[in-house]
């Protein structure tokens, strides 16, 4: 099947990936900040995660806060940070600040046509910190769970 | 399908281009080597080696450890697989996202129409 989704690691230090959505900018970006939307599709449920709570202050300086339980840990993880920028309806830049050595994740909406290019590039502040989250195999600080279930989303994967 | 980044692979076809380079990534898949042995073997200076290693360093082919005062070279081929195959992880969950959020921005659409 042909994704139309792209990730590329386009440098030492940074990792990219895009995609083409039907819509205006302007809708897309809301779905991207208002909580009640970014909950119904953040957390993939194929990938057996699921949030606990979200909280996000979309403004300039404003944070933000995921909480998620997976099938595979007992534990919740958090996911939190501050909107560095929020300049609707083309950019948001975020920072990561769950783990020591996060990204920085710049997002961008580009409308033509009526269909809108999202640019999420996420900017680690180094070689050995992107080099890091591969070698421990998080995804985006999810940790090593993504990897039992590789099996299961390549079954889903050929039976589309 | 994994998106390569065409600097890399170009780095790799540059790395691959040399005979000494090839033939050091051959030595490497028999053995781990310090860069002296593969300056000896290679009939080389220490430095003359030292340039060839960073090359296939740098386009991931080879890695290297530095352990008291010797530096072991060993094939780089199985990071460059964890690589590719965490890229791939890592689109798999933007793909899953983003189908998701497909269906809410059309769900937003048909709301705005419906409201007009």
């Amino acid at each position: 099947m042909d994704s139309r989704t792209m990730v590329e690691r386009t440098s030492d230090r940074e990792l990219v990936a895009t995609r083409t959505f039907d819509g205006p900018a302007r809708i897309v970006f809301e779905a991207w900040t208002k909580p009640e939307l970014i909950m119904r599709w953040w957390a993939p449920k194929s990938f057996g995660i699921s949030f606990l709570s979200c909280e996000i202050d979309a403004h300039t300086g404003g944070s933000y806060r995921f909480v998620f339980g997976h099938a595979a840990s007992e534990q919740p993880m958090a996911f939190f940070g501050r909107y560095v920028e929020v300049t609707p309806p083309s950019r948001l830049v975020w920072t990561n600040e769950e783990e020591e050595d996060g990204a920085l994740t710049t997002v961008t909406f580009q409308e033509k046509d009526g269909k809108t290019l999202v640019v999420v590039h996420d900017l680690y502040p180094s070689k050995e910190a992107l080099d890091g989250a591969i070698a421990s195999g998080s995804t985006g600080g999810w940790p090593e769970q993504f990897e039992q279930l590789d099996g299961l989303l390549a079954t889903r994967g050929a039976s589309v | 399908m994994v998106q390569y980044n065409t600097a890399r692979l170009d780095a790799s076809f540059a790395a691959l281009s040399d005979a000494t380079r090839r033939g050091v990534l051959e030595q490497l898949g028999r053995a781990d080597a310090s860069i002296t042995d593969l300056a000896d073997k290679f009939h080389m200076t220490l430095t003359g080696m030292k340039k060839h290693v960073g090359v296939l360093e740098q386009a991931g082919l080879v890695t290297t450890q530095k352990v008291g005062r010797v530096r072991t070279c060993r094939l780089g081929l199985r990071r460059l697989e964890e690589e590719a195959a965490w890229i791939e992880t890592h689109r798999r969950l933007w793909d899953a996202r983003f189908d998701a959020l497909d269906a809410v921005i059309e769900a937003l659409k048909q709301k705005e129409k419906a409201d007009g």
